[in-house]
């Protein structure tokens, strides 16, 4: 799936200007940075409602480039200068976590398979 | 090749910086991604805790043809049931670091997993000193 179909689906509003024709395979909503940290990631989007400039950091660490800041949670000018530095799409959505997260599933996208080996 | 860096403990919201720099020197020195990956992961994760639950501290990289050493030194409390720590789910995070979302008991673990070499030395009241290693080969 395309990050600009993500858009589209979720009637996101889009706060930096980083390429959208990205490729997305799989996506995560998740607030708990530990657990973003703890799973694999692979070209996913991550829908969010942690703003904060950690949340960014931590993208950047797993490879994230696609973020979507659910229930319109309006993100600070540092968070999207932070985000483009990054190369992270950064977008935002009216619809709940949960919602958010049924559309983009009704879609076609699904989740990695989480592997517990600690 | 050495690489030395500063963990400043007083912007927890901006911890990080040191392994988001590192990953951009080993970009550029054509590591592979996988191992840019994993050590990413695993410096960041030892970065946050050394902001989190100590008071910053030093990190000092070391990169050879075969592998790749992270060591990541602070004066902090120390761990005083480490075996604990090193297991899925303990924390001791505070309220603010929960804030961040961190805090869930998986860094260490996480470090463990993602280092091919994990070595913990830590004596309460003194510090601790995480030295991590990651194959090139
Ligand atoms: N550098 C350190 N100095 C002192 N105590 C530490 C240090 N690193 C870890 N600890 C202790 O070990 C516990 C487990 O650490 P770990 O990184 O696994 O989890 P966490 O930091 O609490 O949560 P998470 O990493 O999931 O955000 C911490 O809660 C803390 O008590
Ligand atoms: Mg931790």
């Amino acid at each position: 799936m395309k990050a600009s179909e993500i858009c589209s689906i979720l009637d996101a509003k889009v706060f930096n200007e980083i390429d959208e024709d990205l490729e997305i395979d799989s996506g995560c909503g998740c607030d708990l940075m530990s657990d973003v940290l703890a799973f694999n990631h692979n070209n996913n989007v991550l829908l969010t409602g942690a703003v904060n400039p950690q949340m960014i950091r931590t993208c950047e660490v797993v490879d994230t480039h696609v973020v979507v800041l659910v229930r319109d949670k309006q993100p600070s000018e540092e968070i999207i200068s932070l985000a483009t530095d990054a190369d992270i799409l950064l977008l935002g959505t009216h619809y709940s976590m949960f919602e958010a997260c049924g559309h983009l599933y009704e879609a076609g996208l699904r989740g990695e398979e989480i592997q517990n080996d600690f | 090749m050495t690489f030395d860096y500063i963990v400043d403990p007083t912007e927890p919201e901006r911890a990080g910086r040191a392994s988001t720099k590192f990953k951009g020197v080993l970009k550029e020195l054509g590591v592979s991604p996988k191992v840019i990956r994993a050590l990413s992961i695993a410096m960041y994760e030892g970065e946050i805790n050394m902001v989190i639950h100590a008071n910053g501290g030093n990190i000092h990289c070391e990169v050879d043809a075969d592998k790749i050493r992270v060591i990541m030194k602070d004066s902090g409390p120390g761990i005083p049931e480490l075996d604990k720590a090193m297991k899925p789910g303990w924390s001791t995070a505070s309220t603010q670091a929960r804030e961040l979302g961190f805090g869930a008991g998986m860094g260490l673990p996480n470090i463990k997993k993602w280092s091919d070499n994990l070595v913990v030395e830590t004596e309460v009241g003194v510090g601790t000193t995480l030295t991590m290693e990651f194959n090139l080969t």
